[in-house]
């Protein structure tokens, strides 16, 4: 009794309510058109789309919530068994009831709870299978029944894909909602083990929860100032980059290039756009990296392998498109008369750009390089490839350093335990990225609506 | 006409022709030449860097797709093998799998080089072949029964440091200790070379087969599998309710508040990193509604809410260039406002839609770090045969090889990154050969 099974049986049923809607609307009028409100395949739809929505809720909530439930069921009858277990031994007691035929036939104690286990998970899916098919099926009747001739079902099927199509564009809330609970409920749950003080100022990063009690370090730091430099540094460096190259390209392109460079460089500098991070971030760690390196050594300066010099060059590569292809937007729609005007008074191109369109594309621009530093912050592979892993606390570029996006993968990726403060930060960390990306994005959009110059 | 005089004598007149306008004059040009100068190399240096970036990926990929035999006389020992005879395909093929064919190998190498009997040296000669070589036995066997008992030369596959010497990647000037291969070593590859024993070919294994330890046994196929399969979940689910949300947003939807939010959520989706997505395919797909972990269908579900976004935007772009007045004439002639948009609007507008939708599967396709957070990290030597199988995908596999110490998998890498690339270039080139064929001005 799977779902998808479900979900096939419920596209038959669909289907031939479809063929019994059609051909009953035509009965009704003993096959005369004309005397029927809407088309016979309007009737149709409307009995078939009519079976198919209680089927599909009481599909989806079955999707959602079986394991939800069952575990439940499981742990009320394992009863005492599962009193003062923290979360993660429930979870592998669960798991090993559940697997109980494959791994450990021998235990005794839990075979009642395995024949329980199999009888309710195959309880729950029968009745969900027939409930859905029950609510199915009579609403389709229903439909049927209530069919005549003078019955609007275009009208019918047409508000409740209206109503669908809403529920469509409703799951990008959904999905926000979504990022913002989980990573709040989680990080709450991490903030109950250490003070959101400690995590904001604190500079100390050692996640690491020792298994032993004397070992050192063995509360672990969460102090996130570490991570917050590193990334402030890399982006720096980055922009310090992307931010002049991207500018200087956009403003090339926009003003001065003829249209044959144009045509050229701009798939060009779409390709470089459309590399994958994971390439970038190979790259950093095969050629940038032991480049800087040894051109360190040359100079006489000791530099890291992970050098934040070398994650932030190669991010500021990634950036630089992005950041041409924004300000190359904002550059285009200066009107055309403000060059002109500017050129009939006798300034040169360059004066025209630094002093007629700049100024008046600056919101836009500034705009455009908060987007680019946004996404420098949110970056991943990049860092996780080029960047340390130790959290330094410097502003050296020719350290290394570690940032918040290399920690989150570092911290989740492996072996994990749920709910250990070290898995959990992961999320506090996620939160703040989260927050610090939609602050630089919000303020973004509020400069270039705000100091947007309107021109007519 | 009196007072004209005054206007003939200006406050200050500025000689245009004078020599300090001349040098100041020409300070802007020069300016003007700086700066021109400037742009022109910020442009010239974005797309170097893009030069640069492929011409490494290349000439580190290149020699992955090639592969290195040396064609060795194996005497297949018919007391190793046993009796055949009378055995079925399916029997035949189970007990090849079990006979031991390193010994095969090891007493026709000795046949070889009769001067090598200390343990140590042989172990050094039988490492210049893969673990692969074994396979390479088995199936001769298996192709030609009749060649039991007899002598026959059989293409072996190299190991990779064999692979790596004479690809030049392992240099021969280096020192011995600073190298994977012994001098030693080096000498009998020497000696296979000269008797002219050393192909190299087309490397098909890179294709066909799944991630492996050994870098010349590694493939991309359960990568390429597993990103197919992902890329699959992910379209079934983005754009089908990306198109829809597009269609109520550009004509249904009335104006009010909700629309408003919606429509600033989707542009501040558009800018979420992908690693939070990532911990929301976590913290939902898999710790709240126990799915599998690193299974395409998460993986598919996560990336799905991470191009929606594009394609809502791009849908919208789309459906908004069909002319007012085709709608017009649909309703005019009777049909519903939903009828308009099916029959017209959204067939009208597909070839944009479809674009913006590839671009979206394109990010998606390289995309890595939500799939860390979601486990899509696992060593997968089989191909996934369904959605809700362990997988990995290509940009994670490239991840994971660029992370592997051993010097073979730095040119699989590269050549992983180039058919992942050749892929990104396919979509992107469909996208606008749809737009330039379909794409209708009005």
């Amino acid at each position: 009794m799977s779902v998808t099974l479900l979900f096939v049986t419920l596209l038959l049923l669909l289907t031939s309510f479809y063929y019994v809607g059609k051909k009953k609307s035509l009965m009704l009028v003993n096959g005369n058109i004309k005397q029927l409100y809407s088309l016979p395949s309007h009737y149709g739809w409307a009995a078939g789309i009519n079976s198919f929505i209680p089927g599909f809720i009481i599909l989806s909530i079955w999707a959602i919530s079986e394991g939800y439930l069952i575990d439940n069921m499981l742990i009320n009858n394992l009863g005492e068994k599962t009193s003062g277990l923290a979360p993660f031994e429930l979870s592998n007691l669960l798991n090993s009831v559940k697997s109980y035929e494959t791994s450990n036939p021998n235990d005794p104690t839990l075979a009642i709870h395995y024949q329980y286990y199999t009888s309710i998970s195959e309880r729950v899916a029968w009745a969900f299978f027939l409930g859905a098919l029950a609510a199915s099926t009579l609403m389709g009747y229903l439909t049927l029944r209530k069919m005549k001739p003078e019955f609007n079902s275009r009208n019918n099927i047409e508000t409740i894909i209206k109503t669908l199509l809403m529920i469509f564009s409703i799951i990008a809330i959904i999905t926000t909602i979504g990022i913002v609970f989980s990573l709040l409920f989680e990080s709450i749950l991490f903030f109950d083990q250490v003070s959101i003080t400690e995590f904001v100022f604190g500079i100390q990063w050692s996640p690491q929860t020792a298994i032993r009690i004397d070992q050192v370090g063995s509360s672990g730091a969460f102090g996130a100032v570490p991570l917050f430099m590193g990334t402030m540094l890399i982006t720096a460096i980055a922009m310090f980059i992307a931010g002049p190259i991207g500018l200087l390209s956009a403003i090339y392109m926009a003003e001065f290039a003829n249209k044959k460079i144009r045509k050229i460089a701009k798939p060009l500098l779409e390709i470089l756009a459309g590399i994958p991070t994971v390439v970038y971030g190979f790259i950093a760690a095969l050629v940038v990296a032991p480049f800087i390196r040894d051109t360190g050594e040359l100079l006489g300066l000791e530099i890291a392998s992970e050098s934040a010099l070398a994650a932030g060059i190669v991010m500021g590569v990634m950036i630089i498109p992005l950041i041409s292809s924004l300000s190359d937007d904002v550059i285009s729609v200066v009107p055309q008369n403000l060059r002109e005007g500017s050129m009939g008074l006798g300034a040169t191109q360059t004066e025209t750009v630094l002093k007629v369109i700049l100024p008046s594309a600056l919101p836009g621009i500034v705009g455009a390089l908060l987007l680019a530093t946004s996404r420098a912050i949110g970056e991943t592979m990049i860092v996780v490839m080029a960047a340390g892993m130790a959290a330094n606390l410097t502003v050296n570029p020719l350290e290394a350093v570690t940032t918040v996006t290399v920690q989150i993968v570092a911290l989740l990726t492996g072996d994990q335990e749920f709910a250990s403060a070290k898995t959990l930060s992961a999320f506090a960390l996620g939160l703040a990225l989260f927050v610090t990306t939609l602050a630089l994005n919000a303020l973004a959009l509020f400069i270039v609506r705000k100091y947007r110059e309107q021109y007519d | 006409m009196t007072d004209t005089s005054q206007h003939n004598q200006p406050v200050s007149r500025v000689d245009w022709n004078s020599e300090k306008q001349a040098a100041r004059l020409k300070k802007r040009y020069i300016k003007e030449k700086i700066f021109k100068s400037v742009a022109i190399l910020s442009l010239g240096t974005a797309i170097a860097t893009l030069l640069v970036v492929l011409i490494s990926i290349f000439s580190t990929g290149i020699s992955g797709f090639t592969e290195t035999h040396i064609t060795l006389d194996i005497h297949i020992d018919e007391n190793i093998v046993g009796d055949v005879d009378n055995l079925s395909q399916e029997e035949l093929e189970t007990h090849i799998a079990s006979i031991n064919i390193n010994r095969m190998l090891v007493s026709s190498l000795q046949e070889k080089f009769p001067e090598v009997t200390r343990r140590a040296d042989v172990f050094a000669l039988l490492r210049l072949f893969s673990v692969g070589a074994q396979t390479d036995i088995r199936e001769a066997i298996l192709e030609d029964l009749t060649i039991v008992g007899t002598t026959v030369p059989i293409s072996l596959k190299a190991g990779s440091d064999v692979d790596m010497l004479l690809k030049g990647n392992i240099s021969r000037k280096v020192a011995e200790s600073d190298r994977k291969i012994s001098d030693q070593q080096i000498i009998w590859v020497d000696q296979f070379l000269s008797e002219g024993l050393v192909t190299q070919n087309f490397n098909w294994a890179f294709f066909t087969s799944g991630d492996s330890r050994e870098p010349e046994l590694a493939g991309i196929s359960s990568a390429t599998v597993g990103s197919f399969l992902t890329l699959l979940v992910t379209f079934m689910i983005s754009f089908p309710i990306g198109v829809g949300s597009a269609i109520y947003l550009e004509e249904f939807a009335p104006k009010n508040r909700l629309t408003d939010i919606i429509e600033i959520n989707i542009n501040n989706l558009a800018a979420v990193p992908s690693i939070i997505f990532g911990l929301l395919g976590l913290a939902i797909f898999i710790n709240f509604m126990n799915l599998p972990r690193s299974a395409p269908l998460v993986g598919g579900l996560t990336l799905a809410l991470m191009t929606l976004p594009t394609i809502i935007i791009t849908a919208r772009a789309a459906i908004k260039a069909v002319p007012p007045s085709i709608k017009e004439a649909a309703i005019g002639l009777g049909a519903s406002h939903m009828q308009t948009v099916f029959h017209h609007v959204l067939p009208l507008s597909m070839p944009g839609i479809l674009t913006g939708s590839i671009i979206g599967m394109a990010q998606a396709l390289g995309e890595t770090a939500p799939l860390l957070m979601i486990g899509m990290v696992a060593f997968i030597v089989d191909t996934p045969a369904g959605i809700t199988e362990a997988a990995t995908a290509l940009p994670v596999q490239v991840y994971l090889w660029a992370d592997s110490p051993e010097r073979g998998f730095l040119e699989k890498t590269s050549a992983a990154i180039m058919i992942l690339l050749a892929f990104l270039i396919l979509m992107n080139g469909l996208a606008i050969w749809l737009r330039q064929k379909f794409e209708k001005k009005w």
